[in-house]
């Protein structure tokens, strides 16, 4: 991967789609024309494969299987995020000596890959189921191919394959080596050893999985459309929802609302209020923390990463509407990088003080 | 003797990773075995995705007695130095060495008798060392552990005569114990199992699925793909690095063959190729006319009990989702015609202090025109080509395959209604990239390929952006070599200098560097690169040099031949003698100038030419000289240096009879002034001093 601004980087294990990752470049302004989007209206469809395999009951599948295992399921976080890593329970709970399982689906938002409803592989808006495990087990390969075993993934009739690719986020200064996973040449997972995070050292070293739900489900389906997802295992007649029964409407409001209505202006404030929030409360925190000598209960990593994670959102706003330039990209990228590195130290400092 | 297996089990090693492994585990191992002095009949070593092994056979029991033999202190030194002595070798009283005479006088000695460790003692050592300082790329920690290796380890089964060895490696938080068992095929056959020696280790494997030997799998995999092919009346698109890469993702290799959808097959096919191959990492297949035909094979790494039938159908699907989206791009692409584009390579840098894209394409048009006339084509074509050759950089298609730079452009073109000749010419520009790369010979081509090169080496030299050591960021090594090979494979003759100028000038004072430095620069990369270059082609770099130094030298096919030339004159024997007279002449005035602190270079006064042998010499002197000269106009340098190689009979006479020191000073001066001109007139055809050996 060369190109490492956010929602590439980040995004780059949730892509719904077969491709690493989505550029908008010289396409965008033949896929920001409104009148494309009312032009292709979809055809409504719902074939029903097997109750057992819509999108909900393989969802509940997934969190029951990685319940089984001893992860808490957790709930998405209530902030828009471009991959599920940003959760806090995966980019801060990766520090500090302390075991960590948990299991969370967690809505995703590309603003940049918006097709306004046409593309039947590209959303501004996904899910990432996630799984985050400290210590990495000793039979995680293992672990994982059992998780699709539990969503009816046989492996007497794929072929499953570990293939190299190391993940690296920017934003996050977090690097780590694995694999992609490929299930029949589909890339169905990202698999990863958290090598470091924030700029941190991890250890011990947590094992985080990605599944791109939607591309998933697709293949377990076998649709062709995401949109033609059988969302409830209900027929159409007794009111059964597809995904774009769901989402359609979402996708095309939001890209016009991302490509075309997002107030630029405003987003560049808010970008930097966020900044200057998270600073003054990383700096609030530290002087308590100095002031009672302790760092559990006086440093505030947590409200101060809600600030992180608003800035990252709003850099990929920024970006879809393509007013920042390829230089000031990266100076973007390397101010939420600090606000991040900020946040992982404090809620380190918070991890390693004895009890 | 005996045999000792070794097999390191892990989770996937990266394929790109596997062959140097291999090559790295047998060569630190046999490396301590050698150091150990235990000495061994064979080594092989083999990798799979998960596993990397190595037996070596023909192993002693253990290693073979020294006696090892120290030198200490001279008799009657103080008593520190033999309370060391006693100390570093376990003595207890001085007496226990023995006293030697050697010549500087009497001396302590212990000789120290080492028995031979058992071998089994000797590799668990062995085994715990290679481990630690195994050399990945990039390795990684896992769970606790503070120990880094490529992907978790899970194993280390250590055989030594058919016998586990003792031993163990610790990680930090965990300690692995060597065993005897290893596992087969991860989904056909995952149960643990014992070995007892390679012939078992290789046939339980066999059984449980996997093929340890990579070279038997990479026969496999293209046996079996070519195989499929055949039976379908078509042929496989030979790519071996894609073979290799293939080899290191499966154990099993199981091949299968998909079929690509018609609607695709309009899609330029290089395209379909770099996605399958890059992508998905398929082969393609060709059909009789050598075209990419509708099909793709690829290697699984399981069988399955419908043979296969739900693997290709997966494959098949993920393909079109992925062609799907290089449809679009192709689609999207053409609506815009190329020349439209070029407005957008302004928000394209080149480089920071060199500006966009379009400024350098702009330059660039100016040079191909230029050059038009050297390469023999309409400068017309030559600057309308330049002008497009960077289009496509703003496609979607090129965007999200780089690899296809003036691939697509060419395609855009012709959709356009551009000449072939220039799109063919968009589409080679980038060439040759590399030794092995092909070099374009269309007069159009060439004449943009040059430009482009010529245009981003004096950039870079203008602004002091030089390559260093193994840092070349912006490949300007890789650009001095496509010079050299479009130069001299078209036998073009162009003035180096001359060119390097003109694009200097083109860049209307944005270089810091001064015009003379930036080109004396250049034309030394250029001698640098020529050397690297001819070296492989057995041509002596000082032969270059010796050329190069003349200085005058910037036509680079002359330059080759004059290299030639010389060559040639050295493997004869009057080329020989000739150089070692020349050595002995230029020898004889070096000292005597250090002497008397002047410059022998005055005219030789043939009045003072008093023996018949120096009146010969300067006449052959003056002969060679002039009939050199016309050769050189003619530029048929094997005459000149012909010329030349005459010199060496009386060069010969001159030294066997006439004494250069004369007592006469004015004698003496004339002579070494004659043999001075010898340096002078060989120098017509090269610096005689550069050359070695």
């Amino acid at each position: 991967m060369t190109n490492n601004d956010m929602s590439q980087s980040d995004a780059k294990k949730s892509d719904v789609t077969n491709s690493d990752d989505v550029k908008v470049g010289v396409n965008s302004v033949d896929l920001k024309s409104p009148a494309q989007a009312s032009v292709k209206a979809k055809a409504k469809t719902k074939v029903i494969v097997d109750p057992e395999k819509c999108v909900q009951r393989l969802i509940l599948k997934l969190q029951d299987y990685w319940a089984r295992q001893g992860c808490v399921i957790l709930q998405p976080y209530d902030l828009e995020v471009g991959a599920g890593t940003f959760h806090p329970a995966t980019t801060l709970r990766s520090l500090g000596p302390d075991t960590w399982r948990a299991a969370y689906v967690q809505p995703c938002r590309r603003p940049a890959d918006g097709r306004y409803g046409d593309n039947p592989n590209r959303l501004q808006h996904y899910y990432q189921f996630q799984v985050i495990m400290k210590p990495s087990p000793a039979n995680s390969q293992e672990l994982y191919l059992g998780s699709l075993d539990a969503i009816g993934i046989d492996s007497t009739k794929h072929d499953l394959r570990f293939v190299e690719d190391d993940w690296e986020s920017p934003t996050l200064g977090a690097w780590g080596l694995g694999w992609e996973v490929w299930c029949d040449g589909m890339e169905v997972s990202q698999f990863t050893y958290f090598q470091q995070v924030g700029g941190i050292e991890c250890n011990p070293v947590p094992l985080e999985l990605t599944y791109g739900l939607e591309r998933l489900f697709m293949y377990v389906q076998g649709v062709e459309n995401v949109y033609d997802l059988d969302w409830d295992g209900v027929p159409a007649e007794e009111g059964g929802k597809t995904y774009g029964d769901v989402f359609h409407q979402n996708e095309v409001e939001f890209s016009t609302f991302n490509f075309e209505i997002a107030s630029t202006d405003e987003l560049f404030r808010h970008f930097e209020d966020a900044e200057a929030e998270c600073a003054r409360i990383l700096k609030f925190g530290e002087a308590n923390a100095e002031k009672n000598g302790k760092a559990k209960g006086n440093l505030l990593p947590l409200p101060a990463y809600d600030q992180c994670m608003k800035a990252s959102h709003l850099f990929n706003l920024l970006d879809a509407r393509g007013v920042i330039s390829v230089t000031e990209r990266q100076a973007y990228i390397g101010r939420v990088r600090e606000l991040a590195k900020a946040c992982c130290e404090a809620w380190n400092k918070t991890q390693q003080e004895e009890a | 003797m005996s045999e000792f297996l070794l097999e390191l089990h892990s989770e996937e090693i990266p394929a790109r990773m596997q062959a140097k492994a291999a090559a790295d585990l047998k060569k630190i191992v046999s490396d301590q075995l050698k150091a150990a002095g235990l000495v061994y009949v064979d080594a092989r070593s083999f990798v799979t995705p998960r596993r990397l092994a190595l037996v070596i056979d023909g192993l002693p029991e253990k290693q073979p007695d020294v006696s090892e033999e120290k030198k200490g202190p001279k008799v009657g030194a103080n008593e520190k130095a033999l309370e060391g002595f006693m100390k570093a070798n376990s003595l207890v009283s001085i007496d226990q060495a023995e006293v030697r005479n050697t010549p500087k006088g009497d001396f302590y000695f212990v000789v120290n008798e080492i028995k031979g460790r058992n071998t089994t003692e000797v590799l668990a050592e062995i085994v715990v060392e290679t481990i630690k300082s195994f050399p990945w790329p990039k390795s990684m920690k896992w769970s606790k552990n503070s120990f880094r290796w490529v992907r978790p380890l899970h194993s280390i089964l250590a055989i030594f005569k058919g016998e586990t060895l003792k031993g163990s490696f610790d990680f930090g938080n965990q300690t692995l114990n060597f065993g005897n068992k290893t596992r087969g095929h991860r989904f056909l056959a995952p149960d643990w199992f014992e070995v007892k020696n390679l012939d078992d280790y290789l046939h339980k494997l066999r059984l449980a699925k996997v093929l340890v030997d990579e070279s038997e799998r990479r026969d496999l995999i293209e046996t079996q793909a070519k195989e499929l092919c055949v039976a379908e009346g078509l042929t496989l698109k030979d790519d071996q690095g894609l073979l290799n890469e293939v080899t290191g993702l499966v154990e099993w290799p199981v091949l299968l063959m998909g079929q690509i959808a018609d609607r695709f097959m309009s899609v330029p096919h290089e395209v379909l190729s770099t996605s399958m191959k890059e992508h998905q990492k398929y082969f393609s297949v060709l059909d009789g006319d050598g075209k990419l035909a509708n099909h793709f094979v690829f290697a699984a790494n399981t069988e399955t009990v419908d043979g296969g039938q739900t693997i290709i159908s997966g494959n098949e699907r993920v393909l079109a989702s992925r062609l799907s989206d290089a449809e679009f791009f192709w689609d999207q692409d053409k609506k815009d015609k190329l020349e439209s584009r070029v407005d957008a390579l302004e928000t394209i840098v080149f480089q920071a202090k060199l500006g966009t894209v379009a400024n350098k394409m702009g330059r660039v048009s100016v040079l191909a025109s230029d050059l038009a006339e050297q390469t023999g084509c309409n400068p017309v074509y030559a600057r309308r080509a330049a002008e497009l050759a960077k289009a496509d950089l703003t496609t979607g298609m090129v965007y999200e395959f780089p690899e296809l730079q003036g691939i697509m452009g060419r395609y855009y073109a012709l959709h356009d209604g551009e000449s072939p000749l220039v799109a063919e010419a968009i589409a080679d520009h980038y060439s040759p990239l590399g030794p092995s790369d092909r070099c374009p010979s269309a007069p159009i081509s060439v004449a943009v390929a040059l430009a482009d090169k010529i245009d981003t080496l004096v950039g870079f030299f203008g602004i002091d952006e030089l390559p260093t050591g193994s840092k070349d960021p912006f490949a300007l090594r890789r650009a001095a070599l496509s010079i050299i090979r479009l130069i001299t494979e078209n036998s073009l003759q162009i003035s180096l200098r001359q060119a390097f100028a003109a694009s200097f000038s083109a860049y209307t004072g944005q270089l810091t560097e001064s015009e003379d430095k930036t080109i004396d620069g250049l034309m030394t990369f250029i001698a640098d690169r020529l050397k690297v270059a001819l070296k492989d082609k057995g041509v002596r770099h000082d032969l270059i040099t010796a050329v190069f130094a003349l200085g005058d030298e910037d036509d680079l096919v002359r330059l080759l031949a004059r290299v030639d030339a010389l060559a040639g004159l050295l493997k004869t024997d009057d080329g020989a003698n000739l150089l070692a007279a020349y050595r002995r002449a230029a020898n004889i005035v070096r000292i005597e100038e250090k002497k008397d602190k002047t410059v022998f270079d005055a005219t030789v006064d043939t009045v003072l030419l008093q023996q018949p042998e120096e009146q010969a010499l300067q006449e052959a002197l003056q002969g060679a000289s002039q009939e050199a000269t016309k050769a050189l106009e003619r530029e048929d340098f094997t005459e000149a240096m012909a010329a030349l190689a005459g010199l060496r009979p009386p060069m010969d006479a001159f030294f066997d009879k006439v004494t250069v020191n004369d007592d006469d000073p004015a004698l003496r001066k004339n002579r070494l002034c004659l043999l001075s001109r010898i340096g002078v007139i060989l120098g017509q055809v090269a610096d005689f001093s550069r050359i070695e050996g």
